[in-house]
C-alpha cells in the first residue's frame, strides 16, 4: 500500500480530486414538463410553455427521471431516499427561463454508494456523496446575431443526475478510470446515452494537491471536461499549475476554471469573490419527491443485470479471474459476445483470452465496436473449438482469425484451406521425432543426464519439421515416451 | 320583475335552462354594464370573444350539452391567464401580455367541452401581482368601492370584489393569499370563499407565493359560490403538482341543512384591540343570529394569531421573490428601452416594470432567503406555521367551524394607508392564520359597520369542509338580508 501510495505522488505533493457528473436523462420528455426531448433541434422547437417559464406555468415530476435515479442509486449500491426535496437555486441568465433551477439541495433523491474499477491492475473504490435531479438550462448564442445572443430553450428542462464523489481520486489516471466506470454504468443501465459530445456526460473536477498528511488544500474546479482525452490534460495540467504555484509561495485561490484544448491549459472563469448567494429553498411548487419501497423493489426487478454483478457472475460460472470478468463487463456488447461465445464452445477462458487480446486489438485499430465485429460469435466459437479438440495449434488459430476478419468464411474449410490442420497422426509424428532425435544426439543426452532443458532444443525442430502442424502436448508426450523408453 | 343584474348566479342559470332568457342578450347586458363603470373594476374587455363565449352557451344549451352554469355571465381577476384576454395581473410588467393557454379554473368554469359553460365578460382589476389589500397597488388604476367610492374595496380581488357588489357580472374569480378574497369579499358586502389549498388548480394562476395561492369565487350569496367552487375544484395533477388529488363536491349538496348542534369555535384573539366597534358589534349580531339557528358558541384559541404576520410577511415574500425573476424583459413582458448590456437590461426593465409594493416584498424575500439569514427568517417562519396549523387542530377538537371578523375594519378610505405598508400588512391579521394552515375560508356579509361600511363575518373550516361552510353561509342568509343591500354605485 505505501509504495502505490508513494508512486502516486506528483514532486513530493498528493493530488486530490472529486468528481461531479451531469449524466443528461434518457427520457422522452423533459424532467417537470411534457416537451420533448431531441439534440440539434431547431432552436426553440423542444420547449413548451413551462419550459419557457410562462406565467401560470407549474412544474410536475416526470416518473421516469426519478425512475433512472433510483437505477443509478441501485447501481453504485447507494441508499435510495424515502423522502428528498426540490429546491430552487435563484440566479438571473438569459438561458435560464424561470430565474431560478429546479434542483434538489439538501436532500437528494440517492445518498452514498461507490465505484469500483482497476487502474492497471489495481483495483479503487471511489466513494459518491449523492446524485440528485435537476433541470438543465438553455443555452445562449452568441455567434449569427450581430451585437445580440440568441436564447435556445430546446435544452432547457432537460433531466440532468448530478453525481458527486467524496475526494477519493488521487491521479489523473484514476480520475479517467472512475469517469469511464461511471461512464460505462450509466449507459450500461440505460439511464443515459453517454454522448460525451452532445453533453449528455459531463464532469467538472475539483483538483487539489497537499503534502501527504496535510489538510485538504484549496480546489480548483475545472468545469465541463467532455472527452477523457481532454480530462487528462486537463487535470495534469491543473496539478503542474497548482504546484508550482505553491511552490512560488503564491496560495491557491479558489475558482472555477475552464480548459482550453488548444493550449492545453486551464484559466479562471470566476473566483470564489464573485459566488453568487443562490438564495437556495424547498420548491413550494413541488411537494417532496416520496419512493415507497415496492417503487424501489419494482425499478430492481426490472433492471439490467449490472456490471459488476455480471462480472461476479462470470468468475462464479466461468472460472474467469476478477481482472478478465472485470475488463469483459466493461461494455454490455462485450460481455454479451464473450458469454455467447463462452456458451457456444464450453471454453470460456480460451474466449475471454481471444476476445480480450486479439479481438480487442483488432476492434481498436479498426475502431470498431464488437456489435459489429467482422468475426461473429459463431466463428469464433467455431474455431476455438477446433483449438480445443486439436485440430489447430493457437499459432494456427491466428491465421484462422485473420482469414475470418479480413475474409469471412467458415472455420473448418480456412483450416482445409490453408492446411493449418495439426498432425494428429502418431506414427507420422513419430517418424519425425525418430529423424530429429536421431540428428540431434548431444541434446538427447544431456536430457538423459538431468537437464530438462535439453527437450526444448528438440521440440523446435520438431515443430518445424512438422511445418507447425504438430501438437505441441502431443509432441512432448511421444518425445518423453521415447527419451524415458 | 327583477331586473337582470340583480338575479343571482343560480336564477340565471335556471331562467337559461328553460330558455327564458339568451345567453347573448344576457351577455350584452352585463357587457354594456360593465363598461360603462367608472369605479376602475375592469382592466379589459374582449366584447367580441364574450359574445362569442354566449353564442357558444347557447348551442351548448340548445343541443343539451350544456354545463350546469351555462350562459352565465362572470368575469376573472386579471391574475388568471386567458387566450381571449390579454393578462397583465395588474402589472406595467405585463402591459399587452396574451398567453397561449387557459389557466384550469377558466377551462373549468368557462364554455369549453366539460365546463361549467360561464361566458366571461373581462378581466378584473387587481393589486400588482395579487399584492395587496386596497387594489391601490394596481399599476393600471385604483378601484373606489361602489358603498362610497371615496374608499377602497379592499385587495387583492379589489376588482372583483366591487363588480360583484356594483351588479357589474353576477360573480368573479378571486385569488388568496393571505386574505385576497375574504377581505374585499368583506369590505364590499359580497360572498367569497377560498377552499382548502389544493383543491383549485394553481396552473395559469400568476403565482405570487406559490404555497399559498388558492383561487375561490367571489358572489353575492353563498349558493351562488357553492355552485361555481363546485366547477372550479378538483384534481389537475399534470398541471399542477399542489394540487390535490380529491374529487370536487357538489358543495351545494348540504346548503340547507339544519344547524342544530354546530359548534362555532370563537377565537378570543380575533375580538382584542384593535377591532373597530362597529366590526365587533355586526359580527356579534351575526354570531347571535346563529345561536337563534341552533348553533353552540364555543370560546377557543388560537394563541400564535399575531405572529401570522410577521410569518406570513416572510414566507410570502420569499416566494414571490423567486417567483417573479422570471418577469426579467428576456422572454416576454416589458423590456426597457435603455440599456448597455444585460445587467442594465435586467435591472431597468424590472424596475420600470414593478411597482414600488412588489420592489418591496421582491427585496424582503431576497433578505430572508439570502445566506446567514435562511436559518433566523424562513425556517424559523416555517416552524411557526406549523405550530399555527397545529393550534387550528385543537380548536377543531372542540369546534366545527371557527367564526370571527375578517378584517379590524371597515374598508378605509383612498390614500389612507398608502405611505404606511406596515399598517396594510396588520390589517390581514385575522385572515392569515387561514391561509398559513391552507385551511377553506370565507366572509359572509353580517351587517354594517363605521360610517355604513359593509362587515364580513368570517368562516373558517376544516380541511376539506368547504361544504359545511358553505351551509352555514346559507343559513345566516336565509335568516338574514345584508347579502341583499344594494350599495348606492350599483344603480
Amino acid at each position: 500500500m505505501s509504495t502505490k501510495q508513494k508512486s502516486l505522488l506528483v514532486q513530493g505533493y498528493e493530488v486530490v480530486i472529486g468528481f461531479e457528473t451531469h449524466a443528461q436523462l434518457s427520457t422522452q420528455s423533459k424532467i417537470f414538463s411534457r416537451a420533448p426531448i431531441a439534440f440539434g433541434a431547431e432552436p426553440n422547437t423542444q420547449a413548451c410553455a413551462v419550459d419557457l417559464a410562462l406565467p401560470g406555468t407549474l412544474p410536475v415530476m416526470n416518473k421516469g427521471a426519478v425512475e433512472r435515479a433510483i437505477e443509478l442509486g441501485l447501481a453504485v449500491g447507494a441508499h435510495i431516499a424515502e423522502q428528498s426535496i426540490f429546491a430552487r437555486k435563484n440566479y438571473f441568465y438569459p438561458d435560464l427561463p424561470k430565474g431560478y433551477q429546479i434542483s434538489q439541495f439538501e436532500i437528494p433523491v440517492v445518498q452514498g454508494g461507490e465505484v469500483s474499477f482497476f487502474v492497471g491492475d489495481e483495483k479503487k473504490t471511489v466513494r459518491l456523496v449523492r446524485a440528485h435531479l435537476e433541470e438543465d438550462a438553455g443555452k445562449s448564442l452568441h455567434e449569427d446575431f450581430i451585437g445580440q445572443s440568441g436564447i435556445d430553450l430546446n435544452r432547457a428542462g432537460t433531466p440532468l443526475l448530478e453525481i458527486v464523489t467524496e475526494p477519493d481520486i488521487r491521479s489523473s489516471d484514476e480520475a479517467v478510470a472512475y469517469a469511464k466506470e461511471l461512464h460505462k454504468i450509466v449507459t450500461w443501465i440505460g439511464i443515459c446515452d453517454g454522448n460525451m459530445q452532445e453533453g449528455s456526460f459531463r464532469c467538472d473536477a475539483n483538483v487539489s494537491v497537499r503534502k501527504p498528511g496535510a489538510e485538504l488544500g484549496t480546489r480548483r474546479e475545472i468545469k465541463n471536461l467532455n472527452s477523457f482525452k481532454f480530462m487528462q490534460q486537463a487535470i495534469d495540467f491543473e496539478v503542474r499549475w497548482q504546484i508550482e504555484q505553491i511552490e512560488d509561495g503564491h496560495a491557491i485561490q479558489q475558482a472555477t476554471v475552464l480548459f482550453d484544448p488548444d493550449t492545453g491549459e486551464t484559466r479562471s472563469m470566476r473566483t470564489k469573490e464573485d459566488a453568487a448567494d443562490y438564495r437556495y429553498f424547498p420548491d413550494p411548487d413541488l411537494p417532496p419527491l416520496v419512493i415507497g419501497r415496492d417503487w424501489v423493489a419494482r425499478v430492481q426487478s426490472e433492471m439490467t443485470e449490472l456490471p459488476r454483478v455480471m462480472a461476479a457472475r462470470f468468475v462464479t460460472n466461468y472460472g474467469l479471474p476478477e481482472y478478465d470478468a472485470t475488463t469483459l463487463t466493461q461494455s454490455k456488447a462485450m460481455a454479451a459476445y464473450f458469454e455467447a461465445a463462452a456458451k457456444a464452445c464450453g471454453q470460456a477462458k480460451l474466449v475471454s483470452n481471444w476476445v480480450m487480446g486479439e479481438m480487442s486489438r483488432r476492434l481498436n485499430a479498426s475502431e470498431v465496436g464488437i456489435e459489429n465485429a467482422p468475426v461473429s460469435v459463431a466463428q469464433l466459437a467455431a474455431m476455438i473449438g477446433r483449438i480445443a479438440d486439436n485440430t489447430i495449434s493457437n499459432s494456427a488459430a491466428k491465421q484462422v482469425f485473420d482469414a475470418l476478419w479480413t475474409e469471412g468464411g467458415e472455420v473448418d474449410a480456412i483450416i482445409e484451406a490453408k492446411g493449418l490442420k495439426q498432425m494428429n497422426d502418431t506414427g507420422a509424428l513419430e517418424a519425425i521425432i525418430d529423424e530429429v532425435l536421431a540428428a540431434n544426439p548431444k541434446n538427447v543426452e544431456e536430457f538423459r543426464a538431468g537437464n530438462s532443458k535439453a527437450l526444448n532444443g528438440l521440440v523446435g525442430p520438431i515443430m518445424k519439421a512438422s511445418k507447425g502442424k504438430a501438437n505441441p502436448a502431443q509432441v512432448n508426450e511421444l518425445l518423453l515416451k521415447k527419451l524415458q523408453a | 320583475m327583477t331586473a337582470l343584474h340583480d338575479m343571482t348566479v343560480a336564477a340565471l342559470a335556471a331562467e337559461l335552462r328553460a330558455k327564458k332568457i339568451n345567453a347573448t342578450e344576457l351577455a350584452q347586458h352585463f357587457l354594456a354594464r360593465s363598461q360603462a363603470d367608472t369605479s376602475g373594476a375592469f382592466l379589459s374587455f374582449n366584447p367580441e370573444a364574450t359574445l362569442a363565449q354566449a353564442k357558444e352557451a347557447e348551442a351548448q344549451l340548445a343541443a343539451g350539452t350544456a354545463g350546469p352554469l351555462a350562459g352565465v355571465p362572470m368575469a376573472h381577476k386579471d391574475i388568471f391567464v386567458t387566450t381571449d384576454f390579454p393578462t397583465t395581473a395588474g402589472s406595467k410588467i405585463l402591459e399587452g401580455y396574451r398567453s397561449p393557454f387557459d389557466a384550469t379554473v377558466v377551462r373549468k368554469l368557462g364554455v369549453q367541452a366539460g365546463g361549467a359553460g360561464m361566458v366571461n365578460v373581462g378581466k378584473l382589476n387587481c393589486d400588482e401581482f395579487a399584492m395587496g389589500s386596497s387594489n391601490e397597488n394596481s399599476a393600471y388604476k385604483p378601484v373606489t368601492n361602489p358603498w362610497d367610492t371615496s374608499r377602497v374595496p379592499g385587495g387583492s380581488s379589489g376588482g372583483s370584489s366591487a363588480a360583484v357588489a356594483a351588479r357589474l357580472v353576477p360573480a368573479a374569480t378571486g385569488t388568496d393569499t393571505g386574505g385576497s378574497i375574504r377581505q374585499p369579499a368583506s369590505f364590499c358586502g359580497i360572498t367569497g370563499i377560498k377552499p382548502t389549498y389544493g383543491r383549485a388548480s394553481r396552473y395559469g394562476m400568476i403565482a405570487y407565493a406559490s404555497s399559498l395561492d388558492q383561487a375561490g369565487p367571489m358572489a353575492r350569496t353563498a349558493e351562488d359560490c357553492a355552485l361555481m367552487l363546485s366547477a372550479m375544484c378538483g384534481p389537475d395533477l399534470d398541471r399542477d403538482s399542489t394540487s390535490l388529488d380529491v374529487l370536487a363536491e357538489n358543495f351545494a349538496r348540504d346548503l340547507n341543512a339544519p344547524l342544530d348542534g354546530l359548534r362555532i369555535g370563537i377565537p378570543k384573539e380575533f375580538f382584542g384591540e384593535g377591532l373597530a366597534s362597529g366590526v365587533r358589534t355586526a359580527v356579534e349580531g351575526a354570531l347571535k343570529e346563529y345561536e337563534k339557528l341552533g348553533v353552540k358558541l364555543v370560546p377557543i384559541n388560537l394563541p400564535l394569531t399575531e405572529l401570522s404576520i410577521p410569518v406570513y410577511y416572510i414566507i410570502a415574500p420569499a416566494e414571490a421573490s423567486s417567483n417573479l425573476s422570471r418577469f426579467d424583459g428576456v422572454k416576454f413582458g416589458h423590456r426597457t428601452k435603455d440599456y448597455t448590456d444585460l445587467v442594465s437590461m435586467y435591472k431597468r426593465s424590472r424596475a420600470e416594470g414593478f411597482g414600488e409594493e412588489v420592489k418591496r416584498r421582491i427585496m424582503t424575500g431576497a433578505y430572508v432567503l439570502s445566506h446567514g439569514y435562511y436559518d433566523a427568517y424562513y425556517l424559523q417562519a416555517q416552524k411557526i406555521r406549523r405550530m399555527i396549523s397545529d393550534d387550528f387542530q385543537q380548536a377543531f377538537k372542540v369546534c366545527d367551524v371557527i367564526a370571527g371578523p375578517v378584517a379590524p375594519t371597515v374598508a378605509w378610505k383612498l390614500g389612507e394607508k398608502t405611505d404606511d405598508p406596515v399598517a396594510n400588512y396588520l390589517a390581514d391579521i385575522f385572515t392569515l392564520p387561514a391561509s398559513l394552515a391552507g385551511l377553506p375560508g370565507m366572509s359572509v356579509p353580517a351587517g354594517f359597520g363605521e360610517n355604513g361600511m359593509p362587515v364580513g363575518l368570517q368562516l373558517i373550516g376544516n380541511y376539506f369542509k368547504e361544504a359545511q361552510l358553505l351551509n352555514a353561509a346559507h343559513r345566516l342568509q336565509q335568516a338574514t338580508d345584508f347579502h341583499l343591500r344594494q350599495p348606492g354605485g350599483a344603480k
